[in-house]
C-alpha cells in the first residue's frame, strides 16, 4: 500500500524479447471438475467458473465426468473439420498477403471452440459469431468456395460486395451476419433466444464474444437479459489472451475468471480448456440440455490463444514473445485430439497425413472455382448499380435517382478498373 | 520545421501538449504500448509513462465516459476511438452528457474532452471501417467538431482542441493520414513529404477553431468541403478546367460562415462536397447557410456531391465515393446554369 492512490496499469508478463510465461492461468487436472446434474440451481454449482474443466489428460486419454463418449468416428468428424478450418484460414492468409483479398481473419490455435461446439449443437439451432468462429460454417457443411466469394467480393459473394472479408452470414444454415463493430451480437443472441421461447420452438441459440470485447456494454445488457428471462442461451466469452495489442487483464482478468462473471447475474459460469475438444463438446452439451429444459442461460469462458495475428492487419511481434504460442500451456488443440485418436487405436499419424493431403486439395480445388467466379482485383465484378438495393425492402425515390446517376456516370467513361487490396489497420 | 504525415502531425501535437500540460492525459484501444493501430500515439507511453497514456479495455461507451469524469477532475483527456465507425456505444455519453455538461450545471462541471478519431473511406474498409458521422454529431449543440484536411491543420487544431475548454470531436480523414488523395486510386501515393502542408513547426503553434480557409483562390464558383475531399475537389477543378474557389471548412462547428459566404457572394455560384451520405448531412447545413446569406447574390442553384445514400459498399468504394468526376460534372452543371 502506498500512502495515495495510484492507477494500477495491467501489463502483460512477457513482451517480445522476454521468456513467455503464463504462470497466470490456473489449470485443473483433467478429469478433476465434478460435472453437475443440468438441472442445478446456478448458486449450487459456482465452483465451475473458478475451475477448468478438461477431459485429455497427459497421456492423451480421456478421463473423468465430463467425458462425452463419442465414437470414434464423431471425433475423426471433430479432426476433419479443425484441420480444414486450419489449412482454410492458412490458405486464405496467403491469398491475401498476395494482394487478392483486402483482409483476413484467422482462427488458428481455437479451432475446437467452433468445431466442437457446432458439432454439440444441433443444425437448427441459431448462432451468432464473431468474426473468429469460421469452424462454425465448416461443421455446418458449408461449401468453402461460398467463404471464399465472399472474401473475393465476386459475382457469387452471397454479401453482394458490401462487406469486408470474413463477414459471412448463412439463412439456411442458421448463422447470423457477422458484424465488424464488435460485442453486438450477444445481446442479439440472447433476443433471439427470448422469441423461440415466445414462439415455443424447440430451438436455442449461441453466441461468441472474446474476452477483449466482453468490456463492452453489450456483455451486460446480454447477461442481464439472458438472466432475467432465463433465456435458452449459450453465451461464449472466447478468452484467447490478446485483443489486438492488449492483453487479458485489460478486460478484467487479472481479478476474476471470465467465466465468475455468470454467478454474479445468477448465470452458471463455466471455465472450460478450449484447446480440449472433448472438454468443449462436453460443456457446450450440458449447457445445451440446459437450456432445453428452460434450464436458462450458460456462461462458458473458453481458455484458449490466439496463435495467428488479430487479423492481416496486425503485427503481434510488437506487443508479445513471438514463441508465445509453443510455450502455451493448453497445446494445439488439432494435436491434443488427434494424439487422443491415436493412443484409442483410431488414427496414425499416416492417416493424418493423408487427411491433410486431401483437405489441402479440397481447399486448392475450392479456391480455384471460387476465383473463376471473379475476384476483386481483377473481376469480373457484380453491378456496382446492386449497391443501392437492399438499403429499404424497396427502394425509395432517393436512391432511384442516385442509381440513375450513377448509371449514366458509369454509361459515360470505362469503369474504373479495381486497384489491388489495400492492407489497412482493420480491427 | 519538419516534415511530417498526418499521423506524425497529431503524434507531435499530442507530445507537444503532453510536455507542456500535465492535465493532458492520453486514453484508448492499443494506445498505449503498442501506439495506435495507426500509430497515432507511438513512442508516447514510453516518453509519458502509463499514468498519462493509458490502454484502455474494448469498450467506446466507457473511454468517453471516464474521459469525462477525468475532464471533470481537472485532466485535459484527449481520447481516441479507434475508428469513428466504433464511436456509437459512445453516442450516448457524447449527446446527453458531454454535450450539455457545462450547460446542465450552469457552468460549474464543464469536461474538457477532446475525442480524436480516423473517419472516412477509400481504405476497403467496407461498412464498419468508411463512415463519416461528422453530421451527427454537428448536430449536438455543445460539442465542437473538426476534421482536417492536411499535416498542418491537424496538429495546430488538434492543439487548440486539446487547450480549448470545450469539448472537441477530432475527425481524422484517414485516407490522407500518410499523404494527400486526389480521388484515383490507381495512381500511386503521394506523400505528404511533397506537399508543402506537410511542412510542420516541431514545437507549439496553433490552427483557431472555428475558422474556414480559402485553400485555391478562384471567381467562377465556390466548392464548399473538408478533410479528404478538399484534395479531392482541387482534382476535380483541373479536370473541369474551372477557376474554381475551394474553402476548406475546417471546422463542422462553430462554422466560419463568414469565410464561406464572403466567397459565395463574391462567385455567386456553389457546389459542397462531403463523403459522408447525403441526405441530412453536413452539406444540408452549408447550403441552407448559404442560401441564407448569399440568396441575392446566387446565381444558381447550389449543388451537393456526396457519398450516396447507402452504407458505404466493400467492393464498390469507388462508385460510391464521390470523386472528381462527379464534383466536375457539378461544377459544369453550375456554371452553365443561367
Amino acid at each position: 500500500m502506498t500512502a495515495r492512490s495510484r492507477l494500477h496499469v495491467p501489463s502483460p508478463p512477457a513482451r517480445p524479447g522476454q521468456e513467455p510465461d503464463f504462470s497466470y492461468v490456473q489449470i485443473s487436472p483433467a478429469g478433476a471438475v465434478a460435472r453437475p446434474d443440468v438441472t442445478a440451481a446456478a448458486r449450487d454449482i459456482e465452483d465451475l467458473s473458478l475451475q477448468m474443466v478438461r477431459v485429455l489428460d497427459a497421456e492423451h486419454r480421456a478421463v473423468g465426468p465430463w467425458h462425452p463418449h463419442l465414437d470414434p468416428e464423431e471425433l475423426q468428424v471433430g479432426l476433419r473439420h479443425m484441420l480444414l478450418t486450419r489449412l482454410f484460414d492458412d490458405r486464405m492468409q496467403r491469398i491475401q498477403r498476395q494482394g487478392r483479398i483486402s483482409f483476413y481473419i484467422k482462427s488458428t490455435g481455437e479451432e475446437a471452440v467452433a468445431v466442437a461446439q457446432g458439432m454439440a449443437l444441433r443444425p437448427t439451432d441459431m448462432l451468432f459469431p464473431s468474426y473468429r468462429q469460421q469452424g462454425l460454417h465448416v461443421v455446418r457443411g458449408r461449401n468453402l468456395v461460398e467463404l471464399m466469394c465472399q472474401c473475393l467480393s465476386n459475382t457469387r459473394d452471397m454479401c453482394k460486395g458490401r462487406q469486408m472479408p470474413i463477414m459471412y452470414h448463412w439463412l439456411s444454415g442458421n448463422i447470423f451476419t457477422i458484424s465488424g463493430n464488435l460485442a453486438t451480437q450477444f445481446p442479439q443472441a440472447v433476443g433471439w433466444a427470448m422469441a423461440a421461447a415466445i414462439k415455443g420452438e424447440d430451438r436455442i441459440a449461441a453466441s461468441w464474444i472474446g474476452e477483449g470485447s466482453s468490456a463492452e456494454a453489450d456483455f451486460h445488457h446480454a447477461m442481464t437479459f439472458a438472466a432475467v428471462y432465463q433465456a435458452p442461451v449459450i453465451l461464449n466469452l472466447v478468452n484467447n489472451q490478446w485483443a489486438i495489442s492488449t492483453f487479458q487483464g485489460f478486460a478484467g482478468g487479472e481479478h476474476k475468471t471470465f467465466a465468475q462473471r455468470g454467478p454474479g447475474y445468477g448465470i452458471p459460469g463455466i471455465r472450460v480448456d478450449g484447446n480440449d475438444f472433448l472438454a468443449v463438446y462436453a460443456v457446450t452439451q450440458w449447457a445445451a440440455q440446459r437450456a432445453r429444459q428452460s434450464g436458462g442461460p450458460t456462461l462458458i469462458e473458453h481458455v484458449t490463444y490466439r496463435a495467428a495475428a488479430h487479423s492481416t492487419s496486425d503485427d503481434p511481434s510488437r506487443y508479445r514473445p513471438k514463441e508465445e504460442w509453443r510455450a502455451w500451456p493448453l497445446g494445439d488443440p488439432i494435436t491434443r485430439l488427434r494424439d487422443h485418436l491415436i493412443a484409442l487405436g483410431e488414427w496414425s499419424a499416416e492417416r493424418h497425413e493423408r487427411l491433410e493431403k486431401e483437405l489441402e486439395a479440397q481447399v486448392n480445388a475450392c479456391w480455384k472455382e471460387a476465383e473463376s467466379y471473379g475476384t476483386l482485383a481483377a473481376g469480373p465484378n457484380l453491378d456496382p448499380l446492386t449497391m443501392f438495393e437492399d438499403v429499404f425492402k424497396d427502394m425509395p425515390a432517393n436512391l432511384q435517382r442516385q442509381r440513375e446517376e450513377l448509371r449514366a456516370l458509369l454509361q459515360t467513361a470505362p469503369a474504373p478498373a479495381a486497384e489491388a487490396p489495400r492492407a489497412q489497420q482493420k480491427r | 520545421m519538419a516534415r511530417m504525415n498526418m499521423v506524425q502531425a497529431l503524434n507531435s501535437a499530442m507530445d507537444v501538449m503532453l510536455e507542456r500540460d500535465p492535465r493532458v492525459v492520453i486514453l484508448g484501444e492499443d494506445v498505449g504500448f503498442f501506439g495506435g493501430v495507426f500509430r497515432a500515439t507511438e513512442g508516447l507511453q514510453r516518453k509519458y509513462g502509463e499514468q498519462r497514456v493509458l490502454d484502455t479495455p474494448i469498450a467506446e461507451g466507457g473511454i468517453i465516459a471516464t474521459a469525462i469524469g477525468m475532464g471533470a477532475n481537472g485532466l485535459k483527456p484527449v481520447a481516441e476511438i479507434q475508428f469513428a465507425d466504433y464511436i456509437y456505444p459512445g453516442f450516448d455519453q457524447v449527446v446527453s452528457e458531454l454535450a450539455r455538461l457545462r450547460y446542465r450545471s450552469a457552468g460549474e462541471f464543464p469536461a474538457p474532452v477532446t475525442i480524436r478519431t480516423p473517419c472516412g473511406g477509400g481504405i476497403r474498409g467496407g461498412q464498419t471501417h468508411s463512415q463519416s458521422p461528422e453530421a451527427l454529431f454537428a448536430h449536438v449543440c455543445g460539442i465542437k467538431v473538426v476534421m482536417p484536411s492536411n499535416p498542418y491543420d491537424a496538429k495546430g487544431l488538434l492543439i487548440s482542441a486539446i487547450e480549448g475548454e470545450d469539448p472537441v470531436l477530432f475527425f481524422e480523414p484517414k485516407r490522407i493520414y500518410n499523404g494527400p488523395f486526389d480521388g484515383d486510386p490507381h495512381k500511386p501515393a503521394v506523400p505528404w513529404s511533397a506537399h508543402p502542408q506537410g511542412e510542420v513547426p516541431e514545437g507549439h503553434f496553433t490552427v483557431p477553431l472555428g475558422q474556414a480557409q480559402v485553400v485555391r483562390p478562384g471567381s467562377a464558383v465556390s466548392v464548399l468541403t473538408y478533410g479528404t475531399m478538399v484534395h479531392v475537389a482541387e482534382a476535380a477543378v483541373k479536370l473541369a478546367g474551372v477557376d474554381a474557389e475551394i474553402v476548406d471548412v475546417r471546422t463542422m462547428a462553430p462554422l466560419d460562415v463568414d469565410t464561406l459566404c464572403r466567397s459565395v457572394c463574391k462567385t455567386g455560384r456553389c457546389i459542397v462536397v462531403h463523403e459522408a451520405t447525403r441526405f441530412g448531412g453536413y452539406g444540408a447545413e452549408l447550403v441552407a447557410t448559404v442560401q441564407e446569406q448569399c440568396f441575392w447574390n446566387l446565381e444558381a442553384p447550389i449543388l451537393r456531391v456526396a457519398g450516396w445514400d447507402t452504407p458505404y459498399p466493400h467492393a464498390f468504394e469507388w462508385e460510391y465515393f464521390p470523386g472528381p468526376r462527379r464534383i466536375a460534372a457539378a461544377l459544369k452543371q453550375v456554371l452553365e446554369a443561367t
